[in-house]
């Protein structure tokens, strides 16, 4: 149901409310109200990624999250790998 | 990082696919009846499909596609109100491009544009709010559709026109709930999906906890499923590992995106703006209670039903359409009579042939025959 | 070079109406910036010598196609240039050199003088990059509100050489898919000028004549199968029409298609499908597979192919169809699109 893609948020316009978001070298007006409140220093969010939803950035996307998610699932590539080779090895015994 | 390609590895993807079909194979069950699994967003079937992803999958597993797909489930009662909108001489209507096609009981908003109405395709309700000030003298509607993902920014969207004091601008409310309807699918008699990945972008607003029932009440897993090709495998892994183990779990697979609590302020800008509603016709499913929801006393100024008194009649779905029984997995869409008979992408009868993201359209375009061939 | 000037800063009604008015529009618009011979007599007609022709070839390619491109003015072109290249590209995919082209204009009252001028030159740029002259034309306008500021319809006459054969019916088990580069700019060049969806990317539109890829195409390989500009509907419509009419099945493969980041971008945004997209300086071949690789090798020494890329072949498979092998090892049928492609957000 809701198309949703990562953008890297680039700019923080004045008021804070609203912001520029850049998706695969496109740049859209987004609203940041979801993730980030004028009282915060820019930098809060500048540079970071969102996931940008009808033009709203709904998500700070979490890097270390991420990165475990990538990591589980080299764990599970490798583990598969080493079963293959045993599973090999046993046959050819 | 990018989060995109990196969740498109081709050389992990066939790993985890490996590691998938030796789970299945140890799951003795999966061998009598294939694992029914309900994505219940319409963007999992839309990536599933787009993926070529079914194909890939042990025969153990069965996807059976959800209701997910805000365009699918709209009653064409609703279409015809906004038909009734736009009508009006003074109005512009906006809306996202996925609700132009959907039919009415006797048009569709983009015939209806074809004839004259104003209609125009925005991105964003943001876009819709910006047409409002460039036309103080035209009403300019909103149509709102779409789960809790879109509900923070109609509700923002609203909030702001309130804050400019704009009166020309309008809020056609459509939007609807998960979880009532998911409870609904479960009380089914003879419901037999074995498990469930969880809405993504529903999720990072509502958080993991209210699909707490689904495994302490009904004794299901459900993992909270990203919408890359790797996203969905992983999950689909963690079904299956909780139904082999025979455990049933809240899990969050999609976490980079989906905070455990889920978007407070996104939450607090939907509370302000609107409330439940008693009840919500889905197209195919009938009158499910507390499924929708409506603009709030203190936004009513905003409310198109209210400024246009939209008489919403219940328009039947048309008799040979058996969308429902397909949404709850009772029915392939191949085995419902109308399918790729009466009912096509061209001229869709039923609900899930109006969206890409339905079910039936999805196998109509993207695999018709061989899937055809295969049931 | 013209006889009479336009001196008004915008069309009306007058200069359609047969008069002065419509005399001096010619004359200074259209005559004075096509300039050639069949067109500065202003007969009723433009009058060819057939021998001249024949020398060139056995058979006339003929051709025809409208423009009502919004907006009329995008990154990196016109409806102008696109009016002479979409016709030439008619022509060039059935092997023609291209030799002449009509120009009817139907122009909406009200439509900026200058703008109109634009589109004129840009035409006659077009039309000598491509190497065609226009040598005959129409103007009419219409009352405000009833067109679109500008229409304009171009036919075209070319000449195919002796020997060459090529057919959407013509592809065989075996034959390689070349497209000619990135695929998708102008469709998206243009969703991203009309402004309404608020993107800001910078993106032109590949306009461009094609006649002399093919020729280079043709010279490493006289017997190329098919050929057809990518135009409405994108690459994925050719590919469906090709595996239709020649009762064969294709198989693209996903990862090999060239498409730019910024294209993807506003495919992922918008849910959109880069292989749908129009495109206007792209041709999709279907090439015999011991020649693939020279005639790949042809397109990329040549401007407008520099691009090039083998992105699929005719496959064992049931035939009419389309499947689309994604990047790790699943299948989708790829069809023709219903109507046009919407923006979606689920």
């Amino acid at each position: 149901m809701c198309l949703g893609i990562p953008g890297q948020i680039i700019e923080v316009k004045e008021g804070g409310q609203f912001g520029v978001a850049s998706i695969l070298g496109v740049k859209r007006e987004v609203n940041l109200s979801c993730v980030y409140t004028p009282d915060q220093p820019e930098a809060a969010v500048i540079g970071s990624w969102a996931l940008i939803h009808v033009g709203f950035a709904m998500s700070l996307i979490d890097e270390d999250e991420a990165q475990r998610t990538l990591e589980i699932l080299k764990e599970i590539g490798e583990l598969q790998e080493e079963m293959d080779a045993i599973a090999q090895s046993g046959s050819r015994a | 990082m990018k989060y995109v390609d990196e969740f498109r590895d081709p050389a992990l993807a066939r790993k985890v696919l490996k590691k998938l079909h030796e789970v299945v194979a140890d799951i003795p069950r999966a061998k009598e009846r294939p694992l029914q699994i309900m994505e219940v967003c319409g963007g999992h079937t839309h990536s599933i499909f787009r993926y070529g992803l079914e194909g890939l999958l042990p025969k153990g597993i069965e996807m059976v596609h959800g209701p997910g797909c805000p365009v699918c489930v709209l009653p064409m009662g609703r279409v015809d109100d906004c038909i009734t909108i736009a009508e009006q001489p003074d109005v512009i209507f906006t809306t996202f491009g996925d609700a132009m096609r959907v039919p009415g009981s006797k048009k569709s908003l983009q015939q209806a544009s074809a004839e004259g109405c104003d209609v125009r395709m925005v991105y964003s309700p943001m876009d819709a709010l910006a047409i409002a000030r460039e036309n103080p003298h035209k009403r300019v509607v909103f149509f709102g559709l779409g789960f809790e993902t879109t509900m923070p920014s109609t509700a923002l969207t609203v909030m702001q026109a309130k804050r400019e004091g704009l009166n020309n601008f309008y809020l056609f409310c459509n939007h609807i709930t998960i979880i009532p309807t998911m409870k609904a699918i479960l009380d089914e008699p003879g419901m037999s999906i074995d498990g469930f990945l969880g809405p993504g972008h529903v999720s990072m607003v509502i958080g993991k906890q209210p699909y707490n029932f689904i495994a302490s009440h009904y004794n299901r897993p459900l993992v909270v499923a990203g919408f890359e090709p790797l996203d969905i495998l992983q999950s689909l892994l963690m079904v299956v590992e909780q139904l082999r183990d025979g455990r049933a779990e809240v899990e969050n697979q999609y976490a980079r995106i989906v905070p455990e609590q889920g978007n407070l302020h996104a939450m607090a800008a939907v509370n302000e703006v609107f409330e439940v509603r008693e009840h919500f016709e889905w197209r195919g499913l009938g009158s499910i209670a507390e499924s929708g929801v409506k603009i709030r006393q203190g936004f009513e100024q905003f409310d198109a039903e209210r400024a246009f008194s939209v008489a919403t009649l219940q328009v039947e779905d048309p008799k040979s359409c058996q969308c429902g029984e397909v949404l709850k997995g009772a029915l392939k869409p191949w085995d419902c009579t109308a399918f790729g008979e009466d009912c096509t992408p061209e001229t869709p009868v039923g609900a899930l042939m109006v969206s890409t993201e339905g079910a039936c359209s999805a196998y109509y375009s993207y695999g018709k025959i061989d899937v055809h061939q295969a049931g | 070079m013209s006889k009479h000037t336009l001196k008004a800063a915008t069309i009306t009604m007058a200069h359609g109406a047969g008069g002065k008015a419509m005399r001096d529009l010619i004359d200074d618009v259209f005559v004075g910036t096509f300039d050639n011979e069949h067109l500065n007599g202003l007969e009723d007609q433009a009058r060819f010598d057939l021998a001249a022709l024949q020398q060139q070839g056995t058979k006339l390619a003929f051709t025809t196609d409208s423009y009502v491109v919004d907006p009329i003015e995008f990154p990196g072109g016109n409806i102008g240039t696109l009016a002479v290249n979409g016709t030439v590209n008619d022509l060039a995919v059935s092997g023609a050199m291209p030799k002449y082209l009509s120009c009817g204009m139907i122009l909406e009252e009200g439509m900026p003088v200058e703008q109109l001028r634009r589109i004129v030159t840009s035409m006659k740029q077009a039309a000598d990059e491509a190497g065609v002259m226009i040598v005959t034309g129409d103007t009419k306008v219409v009352p405000k509100g009833k067109g679109d500021k500008c229409f304009i319809n171009t036919t075209g006459i070319g000449v195919i050489p002796d020997g060459v054969n090529i057919s959407a019916k013509r592809c065989q088990t075996g034959d390689k898919i070349i497209v000619n580069g990135f695929i998708g700019d102008h469709g998206a060049a243009i969703l991203n000028a009309r402004g309404d969806l608020a993107l800001d990317v910078e993106l032109k539109t590949d306009c461009q004549p094609l006649h002399g890829l093919v020729q280079a195409m043709l010279a490493v390989c006289p017997d190329i199968h098919a050929v057809r500009d990518a135009s409405r509907g994108g690459v994925a419509t050719v590919l469906c029409e090709f595996a239709e009419s020649s009762q064969v099945s294709i198989r693209l493969d996903d990862e090999a298609v060239p498409i730019r980041e910024e294209v993807r971008g506003v495919c992922e945004i918008l849910g959109l499908e880069a292989l749908y997209f129009a495109n206007e300086g792209k041709l999709v071949a279907a090439v015999p597979a011991e020649s693939a690789d020279s005639v790949l090798s042809a397109m990329r020494a040549h401007p407008a192919g520099k691009d090039a890329a083998i992105i699929g072949e005719v496959a064992e498979g049931k035939a009419g169809r389309v499947v689309v092998k994604t990047f790790f090892g699943g299948e989708r049928i790829m069809d023709m699109l219903v109507g046009e492609q919407l923006p979606r957000i689920c």
